[in-house]
């Protein structure tokens, strides 16, 4: 039985599970939940774009431009449209779909760095028209974001909700919410790696030509995954949007985009478990490192290159070996 | 050896939070300052002048005794200038810090970014950032310092139109600031009867702005040319105007309005002028003026204590922190409501940046007025009206 | 009309030989190791700031420039003994990611030491322009011109003249190979990092007059030179210059006859261009890719 659950290939998600719904047990204040949920927002984000970098092995430094189209795709259409959240949400979604693939075509031909520097050039490219647009999207100072409602019922983090009788506040709400969608975001993540396409991408991580080779279309492929990764950024930034309430051109930055990549590798690349602990270390570490006052700068700086150093497969898949090296070693005596 | 040295530092840090989350049980006592300003980052130049500010203030506050008998406890964090974090501190001090007032956001993206959450959890809220948007619409729990955008847009094109300019070329950053800087003065041109006959902008990351300044020379009719922009940028465009030698009479913004703009852009500086606090000038102000104790006192304190010339952007701290205090005193207690309500019954409130006077539909308090027009004159500034 | 085109041509160039002295401290990492180092704009900090600091102690000019050159090269060849020669088997994002941190990490250590005020370094010949046909252009300029092409011509004469540079070249080119014959890899590594944060500093000097320098110029120049590299082609030193001042001469035309907002976005654009239809940038190397 529990052989069998070891060997599973969604085991951990039931550990992710456990953990998302334990977390209110420690939570201590509003502002941990605030924390956890955009945690949870952002791990999903990069759950997506894990598929393919971690995954394809196709690096994106433009990600974030994906994120803030669909955060201010959704904030323009409810706020000033008065469009409903989710068909916004779904629209935004369709937008990304189709702007990735019509650049990703292209832009997937390129290797390695300059790859980079094209996903780098296209998220510019999107930050600076969210910048310019103030007419529509606020400009630098960004814009206001109206809560996310679906028929008439609204989620704000400031309310107050009954659930089977039990008073859920706004805050631990939205943390519950956001965690659903976290484990439906790195289900389907895994379903994809484990269909055919997600095979296709790992021999193109491997060998591109080789996978040519043997027939596997590889641009085909590869365009695929760049237009789920992107419409998995999509969707979160929507969701970001009405949970933030406020929203500035920084979330399509190409610090964002670093950030969001960052996170990918610090954790574990090609691990789904391995870029939610990198997206939870990212987003805590500044709420940690703020009592080094003016040293902050240097200790994250620090952290980050040591980690990679010291660990450069991510800390997940490290702690993993080490636990696996030491269970077999110790069931070897036994 | 670097990975030891990494353990001993999460150590160090989970006994740091233990112990602060310790300290913060014990003493209930003191009035919690909240504050979040962006001390490093591109808006540097803004928040650490205010939080050298604060912490000095704070500490003075304390030494006389506090405020209602009650000592003063300043909690801050560094948003880096960006909205997102400042949102998230925001958070933190309303949520689980707890505090009692909010005194901070450096730009006009960190104070937004956390308005949502100081209107839906009613936290009277100081905000040291500029623009008009801020306090127009008028939101119940914010409030501001500094002058708007807006103010500063209608004072120079007053100088302006006072010198008989009616064509002005314009040029702006397209960073916060300069972005809602040339939103206002668009918005304003016409009350004043001036037109805006050139428009361009730079990035704030941009190295040379000749092709723009080329453009506005080159169009008909130019009387005078204004630059919205803050940090280096300004000081660029100064040097390249000079560069170009155009004749033109120049404007800045207040965003410019501090000793070290004058180092950067050197002699290319001279005879520009812009609307700025009466901090950069005291000893000029006649004697007669309210606003000159307080300012002198200010930048002298300032001074001495950080050994670093003054800014007129920690006089914004020193505004919010002072009417903070002025309103707690008032409230005769820290209940939120009350102290909201103080805020906006401050009357004739003399400030370093102006006199302040607030009311339901005016969070800001000051007028055009209260910026001075200030010219550079022999690389110093000088007060002209 | 025509004193309009040369005066966006001045500034395009002007520039763009800031880009192109940032991208040939690209270009000499990347031969070496293949890394992109996104710590390099900290070079040029470290060669603005240190200036500065120097100069602040009494120092004269000449000597302190020495001085911050000498200390970027020592902070360059750290950076590889401690930072790159240890992830020596480490992906390529991997590789970014840890430059990435060391940019972060040494912006963070001069912002500590050196505060975050933007500071004035002096031109290295006076403020005077010198004007020509109307337009204007910066001796500054001048000097970021010289010092850029005496750099280029030094750099061809060293990867092809000298044993040291084909070393770095060799080593770049097949490792192993190079091993046998009897290169010491890691030596070379650290020589090609000193290199390119002398380089990296001689430019923060040299632009600093231009562009002023603080704690985090960096980030704002090694962005624009990484374009300039990708667009010139990566490991090309001619690509390197042709790259930085296209991109320079691109966004000035673009600033003075199109829009100055969009003037970025158009330059980026530019580049995914080029790309689309040459894949390794203008004069990158058609090397066959690797089964």
């Amino acid at each position: 039985m529990f052989e069998r659950f070891l060997n599973w290939r969604m085991n951990y998600v039931v550990v992710l599970a456990v953990i998302v719904f334990a977390i209110p047990l420690v939570m201590e204040n509003p502002f941990y939940y605030d924390m956890a949920t955009q945690i949870a927002i952002i791990a999903a984000t990069v759950v997506g774009l894990n598929l393919l970098v971690g995954y394809a092995g196709q690096i994106s430094l433009g990600h974030a431009g994906f994120y803030g189209i669909g955060a201010y795709f959704s904030a323009i259409a409810t706020t000033t449209y008065g469009w409903p959240p989710l068909l916004a949400m779904i629209v935004a979604a369709a937008v990304v779909g189709l702007v990735a693939y019509i650049v990703g075509r292209p832009i997937l031909k390129l290797k390695g760095h300059y790859l980079s520097m094209a996903t780098l050039a296209v998220g510019f490219i999107i930050a600076i028209i969210i910048n310019n647009e103030g007419q529509m999207t606020g400009g630098p100072d960004g814009m206001p974001v109206a809560p996310f409602s679906l028929f008439g019922w609204e989620l704000s983090s400031f309310g107050l909700y009954s659930f089977f009788g039990m008073a859920v506040p706004g805050h631990v709400a939205w943390y519950l919410v956001m965690a659903v969608i976290l484990l439906i975001a790195v289900i389907l993540a895994q379903n994809i790696i484990d269909s055919p396409l997600g095979r296709a991408l790992r021999s193109i991580h491997g060998s591109e030509i080789a996978a040519r080779t043997v027939g596997v279309d590889t641009a085909r492929y590869k365009s695929l995954v760049f237009v789920i990764s992107a419409i998995y950024a999509s969707v979160m930034g929507s969701i970001f949007a009405h949970f933030s309430g406020f929203i500035t051109p920084a979330i399509a930055s190409f610090d964002y985009s670093i950030v969001l990549i960052t996170m990918v590798v610090l954790g574990g690349m090609a691990s789904p478990m391995g870029v939610i602990l990198g997206a939870v270390a990212l987003k805590l570490l500044p709420q940690f490192l703020a009592g080094f006052q003016e040293y902050e700068t240097a200790v994250f700086g620090f952290i980050l290159m040591a980690t990679m150093i010291f660990m450069p497969k991510g800390f997940y898949p490290t702690a993993v070996n080490f636990v696996r090296g030491k269970l077999r070693k110790s069931g070897g005596e036994a | 050896m670097a990975k030891k040295s990494l353990m001993r530092r999460v150590g160090v840090l989970a006994a740091t939070l233990t112990t602060s989350l310790l300290v913060s049980a014990q003493a209930a006592e003191p009035i919690k300052i909240g504050s979040f300003l962006s001390v490093t980052g591109p808006a540097s130049f803004l928040g650490d002048p205010e939080l050298k500010t604060l912490e000095m203030y704070v500490e003075k506050i304390n030494e006389d005794g506090g405020v209602l008998g009650r000592q003063l406890e300043l909690i801050h964090y560094d948003d880096v200038g960006n909205a997102s974090s400042a949102r998230n501190f925001a958070g933190r001090l309303i949520r689980s810090d707890q505090v009692d007032i909010i005194v901070g956001g450096s730009t006009t993206g960190a104070t937004m970014a956390a308005v949502p959450l100081v209107e839906q959890a009613g936290m009277p809220f100081i905000s040291l950032a500029g623009a008009v948007t801020i306090v127009d619409p008028v939101k119940k729990w914010v409030f501001k310092t500094p002058q708007s955008d807006r103010m500063a847009a209608e004072r120079i094109l007053w100088d302006m139109k006072r010198r008989g300019f009616d064509k002005i070329g314009l040029i702006s950053g397209t960073g916060g600031f300069g972005a809602s800087g040339r939103k206002q003065t668009l918005a304003v041109a016409e009350e004043y009867g001036i037109e805006v006959v050139a428009d361009e902008t730079y990035s704030p990351s941009d190295s040379d702005m000749t092709a723009q300044l080329t453009n506005i020379r080159n169009t008909d009719g130019v009387d005078a040319v204004l630059n919205f922009g803050f940090g280096q940028g300004p000081a660029i465009v100064t040097k390249n105007y000079a560069a170009l030698d155009i004749q033109l009479p120049f404007y800045q913004s207040h965003g410019v309005a501090s000793d070290s703009f004058l180092e950067l852009a050197g002699g290319a500086a001279e005879g520009l002028r812009l609307p700025a606090s009466p901090l950069l000038v005291p000893e000029s102000l006649p004697e007669g003026d309210p606003q000159k104790p307080v300012v002198q006192a200010y930048k002298e304190a300032y001074e001495a204590h950080w050994d670093s010339s003054v800014s007129t952007f920690g006089g914004y701290a020193y505004d919010g922190l002072m009417l903070a205090v002025q309103a707690i005193e008032a409230a005769g207690s820290t209940d939120k409501e009350a102290v909201r309500e103080e805020l906006e019954n401050i009357m004739g409130y003399v400030g370093v940046t102006g006199i302040y006077n607030m009311g339901p539909d005016d969070h800001n308090g000051l007028t055009p007025e209260s910026f001075r027009i200030l010219e550079v004159q022999g690389g110093d500034w000088v007060l002209v009206e | 009309m025509f004193s309009e085109f040369l005066q966006y041509l001045f500034t395009g160039i002007t520039i763009g030989a800031t880009y192109a002295l940032v991208a040939l401290g690209f270009t000499i990492i990347y031969n070496a190791s293949h890394v992109i180092n996104f710590a390099q704009g900290e070079f040029l900090m470290i060669g603005g700031m240190g200036t500065v600091a120097f100069m602040g102690l009494g120092i004269p000019m000449f000597f302190a420039i020495v001085l911050a050159v000498l200390l970027a090269c020592l902070v360059g060849i750290a950076l590889q003994r401690l930072a790159i020669a240890p992830a020596k088997n480490a992906d390529v994002v991997t590789l970014i990611i840890i430059t990435i941190g060391a940019s972060i990490f040494i912006r963070g250590i001069a912002q500590v030491v050196w505060g975050k005020d933007y500071h004035v370094v002096p031109s290295f010949s006076g403020d005077e322009p010198i004007r020509l046909g109307g337009a204007v252009l910066n001796t500054q300029s001048m000097w970021v011109l010289s010092i850029g092409t005496v750099l280029v011509v030094a750099l061809i004469l060293f990867f092809t003249r000298t044993l040291i540079g084909r070393a770095i070249l060799g080593t770049s080119m097949n490792k192993l190979a190079a091993q046998l014959v009897g290169v010491k890899t890691q030596m070379v590594l650290m020589l090609a990092f000193g290199l390119s944060a002398l380089l990296g500093s001689v430019a923060g000097v040299t632009v600093a007059p231009i562009t002023f320098t603080a704690y985090d110029i960096g980030i704002l120049l090694a962005l624009k030179g990484f374009v300039a590299a990708a667009l010139g082609g990566l490991g090309s030193g001619l690509g390197a210059v042709v790259g930085g001042i296209l991109l320079g001469v691109v966004e000035a035309m673009t600033a003075g006859y199109i829009s100055s907002e969009y003037k970025d976005a158009v330059a980026f654009s530019m580049i995914l261009l080029v790309l689309f239809f040459m894949p390794r940038g203008l004069f990158g190397a058609r090397t066959v890719e690797r089964v």
